[in-house]
């Protein structure tokens, strides 16, 4: 239709640009799609309600400190979570004070300095299906080999069930992690960036020190601390490495002796807890999940406004 | 006997000692020039199975502009990206022939390209400032190579030569990427010279940038290449015979089986290039009537 047309006939140019056809296949797919998300979020939502309406009465009675603070117990009345809550935090320092190191390090070989060679594709495809195995097997791994083989040093004391194979079994679950989100972080730094500061006259370590980990910092501090968050909600390898659910004495030790000694974790504990039969665990079990679901909230948070500051500063 | 190459030992001594000097009646000044820097001969470029280019052979003498020219995947930026060793990080990567500079094979066994990056600054097709303020763009190179103290001078003396000082001068702290990209992009010569190379060498630099910011850069371009040699490769015919000296023409030479690799096809100064080309080749693509 051509502009002399269009101005003597506005009500036909009207008609010719209203809906006529019903995009059917369109308004089906975007009905799926909601529905998808109602479906996940509902039982999200479900979950949450469950585990706090749950975990109410202790929270009534109790209060948050005492529940946290009191000692493991079998007695429900003054079981608390103590030993597994300052377990979990320990856990997750060790794990993370040699996994991140070691898998930093794996990742900016393989990306920075290894060339592209058969072999390296080889490592590089292992690594990705390491990060797939279960983790029962890590625990089976770590039972093997830090508790029987390496007892005497792992844990002379408590015949290797120490909070070093705990974390070293961690370590061993997250690393394949850590050297993926680390690989990945290092690949999306841009190719300018390298190239400006090679055409500059930087060796490969200064490129790297200089330009490429400012810029992946972000994306590796995020991967990292999401990593560890994944190891904090462990529970098979631990049970096989021997964290307890019992009470023990966390005592007056110095780090070496605390490291050597027994160890127990929340999500062990949630395992132990929620096969009782004792009416009274069941508000227990609540209550540690949602402890559990606040400390694994603060991890997240921390990698988001890590995540945000670092950019920040590499911005301006 | 002029004309030679520098010997290693004058390399050594770290000077450019002009081996010939000529007294520009136009200017009145004195400059060096018509020395041979970079001679390459019989270079040829594997990516892999695949040939680049083939059979490049040329000298681009010192402190004039050499332009390489020709349509896209000639070669052009893979003969530039040979002369500072950048192609190096490229694995598959495989140059042939020889490259002297300054008389010296820069793919010799005992070449560290790291030291030969250090002589040669380079620009490239998209402005890349690094992340940083403009301060610290400038002062890496220097740090990196070693000079110590306050680089306060150098910055100020870089950026006044790439023509920048007096529109950065009261915000060196503030991050490179708040500047234009024509500003970015004189950011990134005064970046290149500012390790004092001898050589600055010049991928597309302009292809991002305005017609304004482009102009820009072309003055400076002839102002620089006073105290620098200048090698530019550039899509744009009217820029090449605007700024370069010397130009060199590259096209794509398609085999039966389809491989298609890069050629010089014609090299000399400019103004014969554009105006009495030999080959019919370059008269069809500087006319418009390529492809």
């Amino acid at each position: 239709m051509n502009a002399a047309a269009m101005r003597t006939a506005p009500d036909s140019v009207a008609r010719a640009l209203t809906t006529r056809r019903r995009d059917f296949k369109g308004t089906l797919f975007t009905v799926v799609l909601l529905g998808s998300l109602v479906v996940a979020m509902a039982i999200l939502g479900t979950l949450l309600f469950t585990v706090i309406s749950g975990s109410l009465p202790v929270w009534r009675s109790r209060g948050v400190g005492e529940f946290v603070g009191s000692q493991m117990s079998a007695d429900p009345e003054v079981a608390g979570i103590w030993q597994a809550f300052y377990g979990s935090l320990l856990l997750m320092v060790f794990t993370a004070v040699i996994a991140l190191p070691t898998g930093i390090a794996a990742a900016i070989y393989l990306e920075e300095y290894a060339s592209d060679t058969r072999f390296t594709r080889i490592v590089n495809a292992n690594i990705r299906n390491l990060a797939g195995v279960p983790s029962i097997v890590y625990g089976l791994l770590g039972l093997a080999l830090f508790v029987k083989l390496l007892g005497g040093i792992t844990g002379p004391e408590v015949h290797g069930r120490s909070v070093i194979a705990g974390g070293l079994t961690l370590g061993l679950l997250v690393l394949p992690i850590v050297i993926i989100t680390t690989a990945e972080a290092l690949r999306a730094v841009p190719t300018s960036i390298r190239e400006g500061a090679v055409g500059v006259g930087a060796t490969p370590w200064q490129t790297i020190r200089h330009h490429v980990l400012p810029v992946a910092a972000p994306g590796v501090l995020t991967g990292t601390i999401l990593s560890l968050g994944r190891a904090f909600g462990e529970a098979a390898p631990l049970l096989l490495v021997g964290g307890i659910t019992t009470f023990f004495s966390t005592g007056d030790s110095n780090l070496i002796e605390t490291l050597q000694g027994r160890f127990s974790a929340m999500p062990v504990l949630v395992f132990s807890w929620s096969r009782l039969p004792q009416e009274g665990f069941r508000a227990l079990t609540a209550a540690l999940i949602v402890v559990m679901l606040i400390v694994l909230l603060l991890i997240n948070g921390t990698a988001i406004f890590l995540r945000n500051r670092f950019e920040k500063g590499v911005r301006t | 006997m002029n004309d030679e190459p520098l010997s290693e030992t004058t390399v050594d001594s770290g000077a450019t000692a002009p081996p010939r000097v000529r007294i520009d009646v136009a200017s009145e000044q004195t400059r060096t020039t018509g020395a041979t820097l970079f001679s390459l001969r019989q270079v040829a470029v594997d990516y892999g199975d695949f040939r680049a280019v083939n059979d490049i052979t040329l000298d681009v003498p010192s402190n004039e502009i050499t332009a390489l020219i020709g349509p896209s995947g000639c070669g052009k930026t893979t003969v530039l990206r040979c002369l500072n060793r950048m192609n190096d990080l490229i694995e598959s990567a495989r140059v042939h022939g020889s490259i002297l500079y300054h008389g010296v094979d820069l793919y010799g066994p005992h070449i560290d390209p790291v030291e030969v990056r250090r002589r040669m600054g380079m620009v490239f097709q998209k402005p890349n400032p690094f992340p940083k303020s403009i301060y610290d763009n400038i002062a890496f190179g220097p740090k990196i190579a070693g000079v110590k103290g306050n680089l306060d001078d150098v910055v100020e003396e870089s950026l006044r030569r790439a023509a920048l000082w007096e529109e950065v001068k009261d915000k060196l702290r503030e991050s490179a990427y708040a500047l234009s990209g024509g500003q970015q992009q004189r950011l990134c010569i005064a970046r290149a010279i500012a390790t004092n190379p001898d050589v600055v060498l010049m991928d597309e630099p302009c292809s991002a940038l305005d017609p304004i910011a482009t102009l820009r850069i072309e003055e400076l371009m002839i102002e620089l290449k006073t105290r620098y040699t200048i090698v530019i490769v550039t899509h744009n015919m009217q820029q090449a015979a605007r700024v370069s000296d010397r130009t060199a023409f590259f096209t794509v030479d398609v085999k039966e089986d389809g491989q298609r690799t890069g050629v010089l096809v014609e090299y000399g100064d400019t103004g014969m290039i554009f105006t009495k080309p030999d080959d019919p080749r370059t008269e069809d693509y500087i006319t418009g009537r390529f492809g």
